[in-house]
């Protein structure tokens, strides 16, 4: 399970994250949406703990990863895997190689078992037979499927996806979402997914938190998202002009 | 009618300058408050860089002892280094020596001591100039890329995917070209000092005249192991400078195209002046 609690963090003065509470229950699949530039990725950037909180406690499976040593926080990451905006392929390494890295370095697993595992896990992706291609050599979408390859090679327990379809057509958006409920359901990690495809991405997730202000403005399951009486979270979802909602420009 | 008195005008005029000067004064004052401040504020982020600068370095050097130790990586950098700089550095090299022997041996001829050639080309460029010419001719062909490379990795967040696959990157990045770079800068300056004393024959007994054994048999009595040795100390230090604020420049890049850009420009500018500092102090120990 991972806990939030009373999450603070600011820039150069400037309140992001503004006393964050959340509960995700394990293998719950749970999306956070809000505004551009409202600190979703700075969140999730703290779930990993590349972000350090100005104050509050980020508690994974019971250890508060703001309060741990170097080592030990490692020893937490190791649980995660993280699909980020970009995919954040390694350009110098080939694909295969870009999907066998964790285990190489991580588990230590012999050439056989990593053959054995990254063929799978591209199968997985719907990616066969581009092994040998580097990533300036593939598509948007692909380096999306190949960076989710890779984060669940290790067979991680927590996966986090920092917006996974940026960038995509419609058609790709669906296929990745699939590839997420998919994936989900054969590994069965918890997943957070930092999104801005609303309404595509309450056909994917158990519950929605939507991040207002440096907090959670209200949380629920798609449906009652969807139903919100809360005109901010109304605001958001229909996308309208007019209303209350703080644009952040 | 009113009259004014002269005494009274000159009263006037005396309050008007008074607080014309007030205010000069007090703009002045507000000026060098600013310019005390704006420097106060530099000074300390210079020393905090600094500060920075040697956590990085010391804490690379301490992964450099801690398996696992990666050398497929270490050999990758080797090849980035020393290989694909090799062509600047006979190039630089050649024509160093081709130029100092010239200008030595018109000096030399001032002197009628044209017999001195060869001992003077090799010690210019054994103690001073390959070490010193080699180093930044590397930096401005390897440590550029190897910020460009580190700042972009940086930036597209290669470097938080390692860091969140519970990897440390300094271990991937930095350790490697350091290593690299203390291996590969001594071999470079040696072939540059050889290429330079060659270029250095190659005018003085080819084109001046002078005789192939004067050239050299006055180099082996005049050139010490320790020569040598201050060469080869430079050389290893100015690998460890250019490789350290390369990598550092690199790992701490500010984000878009135009970070890696100054990032870059900086690591250069940098890594020379400190190569250029480092050469003085180092050169004035061993004289």
């Amino acid at each position: 399970m991972i806990e939030i609690i009373d999450l603070y963090k600011s820039f150069f003065g400037q309140q992001v994250l503004n006393g964050l509470n959340l509960r995700i229950a394990d293998k719950e699949l749970i999306a956070i949406i809000g505004q551009s530039g409202g600190g979703k990725s700075v969140f999730l950037r703290h779930l990993i703990g590349l972000v350090k909180p100005d104050s509050g406690s980020i508690i994974i499976e019971g250890i508060d990863i703001t309060r741990v040593t170097r080592k030990e926080l490692d020893i937490v990451r190791q649980k995660f895997g993280v699909v980020f905006q970009g995919g954040a392929l390694f350009d110098s390494l080939t694909i295969y190689d870009n999907v066998a890295f964790p285990i190489r370095e991580i588990l230590m697993l012999d050439e056989a078992k990593v053959e054995q595992r990254v063929k799978e896990l591209l199968e997985d992706v719907g990616l066969s037979g581009i092994e040998k291609k580097y990533p300036a050599e593939i598509s948007g979408g692909m380096k999306k499927r190949v960076a989710l390859a890779r984060a669940l090679v290790t067979e991680p327990k927590i996966v986090l996806f920092d917006e996974p379809t940026t960038g995509l057509d419609p058609i790709l958006l669906h296929s990745i979402h699939h590839l997420i409920v998919d994936t989900h359901k054969k590994y069965g990690f918890t997943g957070v997914i930092i999104s801005h495809d609303i309404p595509e991405i309450f056909d994917v997730v158990d519950r929605v938190a939507f991040l207002y202000k440096g907090r959670i403005a209200e949380i629920g399951t798609p449906a009652e998202i969807q139903n919100s009486a809360n005109p901010i979270s109304r605001q958001f979802i229909t996308g309208s002009l007019d209303g209350s909602t703080e644009i952040l420009l | 009618m009113k009259t004014i008195s002269y005494s009274h005008l000159a009263s006037l005029g005396e309050n008007k300058m008074l607080s014309c000067s007030d205010r000069i004064i007090s703009s002045l004052e507000g000026y060098m408050e600013k310019l005390i401040r704006k420097i106060g504020a530099k000074a300390i982020f210079i020393i905090r860089m600094t500060g920075h600068m040697f956590v990085f370095l010391i804490n690379s050097i301490c992964h450099v002892f801690v398996p696992p130790f990666k050398f497929k990586l270490l050999l990758k950098q080797m090849k980035f280094i020393g290989n694909k700089s090799l062509v600047v550095v006979v190039l630089i090299g050649s024509f160093t020596g081709m130029v100092l022997a010239l200008q030595i041996f018109y000096t030399l001829r001032k002197f009628g001591s044209e017999a001195m050639l060869g001992p003077a080309v090799a010690l210019s460029l054994i103690r001073e100039l390959g070490p010193v010419l080699s180093a930044l001719t590397v930096t401005g062909r390897a440590g550029s890329a190897i910020t460009a490379e580190i700042g972009i990795m940086r930036i597209t967040e290669q470097i938080d995917a390692l860091t969140s696959m519970a990897l440390n990157p300094l271990r991937y990045l930095v350790v490697p070209n350091i290593v690299a770079a203390i291996i590969v800068f001594p071999l470079l300056t040696a072939i540059f000092d050889v290429i330079g004393i060659f270029g250095g024959y190659l005018v003085g007994v080819k084109l001046l005249g002078l005789s192939s054994g004067t050239y050299f048999s006055q180099m082996k009595q005049y050139i010490d192991i320790v020569d040598i040795e201050i060469g080869l100390y430079k050389s290893i230090s100015f690998g460890m400078i250019v490789s350290w604020v390369s990598c550092y420049k690199g790992y701490y890049t500010s984000y878009g195209a135009e970070g890696v850009s100054k990032s870059t420009t900086e690591a250069v500018v940098l890594s020379s002046i400190f190569i250029l500092i480092w050469d003085y102090f180092i050169g004035s120990l061993y004289l």
